[in-house]
């Protein structure tokens, strides 16, 4: 199954049981079904529930929290993620601080969807993974889909925890098979990490006894095991990848065993660099081992730069197989 | 709202260098739809098949000292100012030679007074305070920023256009209402219409029905001139067509809506109208776009470094 059917089977079920939940965005009804066509079929089967909006993101954001305040569950898809700029306000002032700013716990299920990332040539606007600025915003989870976890698991924990969550969603994995990390690796998820959807961990034999540990989310999936494939046909090096499906707030206690024991850890993601996630991750895991490291967690991400359209310029900006690859070398040279 | 039909121009061509202006266009258009159909273009693109004389009607009212805003569906728009189908082609196709050297791509160009960007809505903001900025420095230039019907959800839309009346700024907005937003007719994404919003704001309102290169020049120009001189805010919308998919492949209008927009083309009116004159001028722009092809195809990729 791909990803984008397993996401847009976790949509239905979620409309399905629950008959106080909507979808809402742009061009998102049949016979269009979204713009990345992730919505098919569900404005034919819950019409009054699946509502195609005018261009308005902020206006359909804040409408997703009117909604939550009621007690419904909304689920806003922004076309681009780049776009949830103009959500920010909608989003970090009204619906997060909603949740604890009244002096009381106001429950808001709402998820604002975001199909992110590069990698298709769509250019500066259109490619971006924003992730980072979400991250440390009360009362607002983060969360970024994942070939190794069910949307279906991971919505209705988003839903749940009745506080507004943003669903990073890399569009290039929409098109990739679930589960699929090859013929080398095994997976499985770590009990307790990254919300009950759990950390997931791609691995060779014992996820424990790696000599690396790479912490990435959904969208790197398909690059890092690219390049542990690479590293431990070429070089013999061992990776575990950790796959938190929860990015923010991150929990790193459960990885702390794996960490200790690795001669290298690396945290890898797409956005561009300054103030990114993993430098987040890389200072929560500092303060925990800073004694036990061998050296500082690396940091892997795009460059400081615009995302160029031109193919060949992407690459040159983006994080690709070859940047986690020697970034894993570089960390384990002595 | 009705669909809006774009009422049947006279048989008679446009001038020269409009007619050749608007099948410039065209075959730029239908060139990179082909490019992308045999995989050598590589990310999205919109064209403006259909709207191609919006642009080229405007030109004859566009001074250099003016700025122009373009949108998603810009090709047209620039190639109106230009006249550059080689640096555009190169931009979109990543060669050497772009004008923003392959970064920005079909959307996002900037090429002295000609700004373009992906984000529905955010130029209207800009071009507000390039009014405000040619105000005050070059009194009788304008900034002209051309939007889609669309493109009126978006609340910036709107806190422009109070500003720019407030403030009496020489700000002229091109609506091309083609009926639908990407997948969204306009029927199911506004309420009310473009022009009471307009008068909402005490910004005048000027609805073109033609397609009529010279009849546009000769009903815009006494308008435009207020813009200019009297400072007040001017959003002319053209009821027009998209002929093509919203970007490519994406079509899901059902074919009665594609063949209206096709009956409403001036391609085929002006082809048959003037079958000798209209076909040799096609076969000219037709044939300098394949050059164009071929020669800005065969180019080394642009350079550009991100750290510099
Ligand atoms: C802020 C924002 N939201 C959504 C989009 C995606 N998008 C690109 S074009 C488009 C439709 C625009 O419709 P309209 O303004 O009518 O112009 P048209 O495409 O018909 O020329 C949409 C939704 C975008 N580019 N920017």
């Amino acid at each position: 199954m791909r990803v984008a059917e397993n996401l847009n089977a976790a949509l239905h079920a979620v409309l399905e049981a629950d008959p106080s939940a909507y979808v809402i965005g742009e061009d998102i009804t049949d016979p269009y079904g979204g713009a990345f066509k992730i919505t098919k079929g569900l404005s034919s089967r819950f019409p009054d529930r699946v509502l195609g909006t005018p261009i308005s993101e902020s206006g359909i954001t804040g409408l997703a929290a009117g909604l939550a305040l009621c007690g419904d569950a909304a689920i806003v898809e922004i076309m681009f993620g780049d776009f949830v700029a103009l959500a920010f306000d909608q989003i970090v002032n009204f619906a997060a601080k909603s949740v604890s700013m009244y002096g009381s716990h106001v429950p808001m299920r709402m998820v604002v969807r975001c199909p992110s990332g590069g990698g298709r040539g769509y250019g500066p606007t259109h490619s971006q993974s924003l992730q980072k600025h979400f991250v440390g915003v009360p009362g607002l989870s983060v969360y970024e889909m994942s070939p190794l976890h069910d949307n279906r698991v991971v919505l209705e924990e988003m839903l749940a925890a009745g506080r507004p969550a943003v669903f990073f969603e890399d569009k290039v994995l929409y098109t990739r098979r679930m589960h699929d990390v090859g013929d080398l690796f095994l997976h499985d998820h770590l009990a307790g990490s990254g919300g009950t959807a759990g950390a997931a961990r791609v691995f060779l034999e014992d996820p424990e006894a790696a000599d690396c540990v790479i912490i990435a989310p959904g969208g790197m999936v398909e690059r890092a095991v690219g390049a542990m494939r690479r590293l431990l046909l070429e070089q013999e090096v061992s990776c575990t990848l950790v796959v938190p499906s929860r990015l923010h707030p991150f929990d790193v206690e459960p990885l702390l065993p794996s960490l200790r024991r690795a001669r290298a850890v690396l945290v890898a993601e797409e956005s561009t660099a300054g103030g990114t996630w993993g430098s987040e991750v890389a200072h929560r895991i500092h303060a925990h081992l800073w004694r036990d490291l061998r050296r500082p967690v690396t940091l892997v991400h795009s460059a400081d730069s615009v995302i160029p359209t031109a193919l060949h310029l992407e690459r040159s900006v983006l994080v690709q197989e070859s940047t986690i690859h020697d970034a894993v070398l570089e960390a384990l040279r002595d | 709202m009705t669909e809006p039909s774009v009422a049947l121009a006279g048989s008679t061509l446009p001038a020269g260098d409009d007619l050749d202006l608007l099948l410039l266009i065209r075959h730029f258009e239908l060139a990179l739809l082909d490019l992308f159909g045999r995989g050598e273009l590589n990310g999205t693109t919109h064209t403006c098949l259909g709207q191609e004389y919006v642009p080229v009607a405007l030109r004859g009212l566009l001074g250099e000292a003016d700025h122009v805003f373009s949108n998603h569906r810009g090709h047209g728009h620039y190639l109106a100012r230009f006249q550059d189908p080689a640096g555009l082609l190169a931009e979109i196709m990543g060669r050497e030679g772009a004008v923003c050297r392959g970064v920005g791509g079909s959307q996002h160009i900037l090429r002295d007074r000609y700004v373009s960007t992906g984000v529905q809505g955010e130029s209207l903001p800009v071009a507000t305070g390039v009014a405000l900025h040619l105000k005050r420095t070059s009194p009788g230039a304008l900034a002209c920023v051309f939007i889609g019907d669309g493109t009126w959800g978006e609340g910036a839309v709107y806190e422009a256009l109070n500003l720019a009346a407030l403030w009496r700024l020489p700000l002229l907005v091109v609506v091309e209402h083609n009926g639908i937003a990407q997948s969204t007719p306009t029927t199911r994404q506004m309420s009310g219409t473009v022009r009471a919003r307009a008068q909402a704001f005490g910004a005048r309102h000027h609805g073109v029905e033609t397609s009529d290169v010279a009849a546009i020049r000769r009903e815009l120009a006494p308008l435009v001139s207020e813009v200019r001189f009297e400072g007040r805010p001017l959003v002319v919308e053209f009821a027009t067509h998209r002929l093509g998919p919203h970007s490519k492949g994406d079509d899901t209008r059902p074919p009665e809506v594609v063949r209206q927009a096709e009956a409403n083309d001036w391609y085929r009116r002006y082809a048959e109208a003037d079958p000798a004159r209209f076909g040799a001028a096609d076969r000219a722009q037709r044939e300098r776009v394949a050059a164009v092809v071929a020669e800005v195809a065969a180019r080394p990729p642009a350079g550009w470094d991100p750290c510099a």
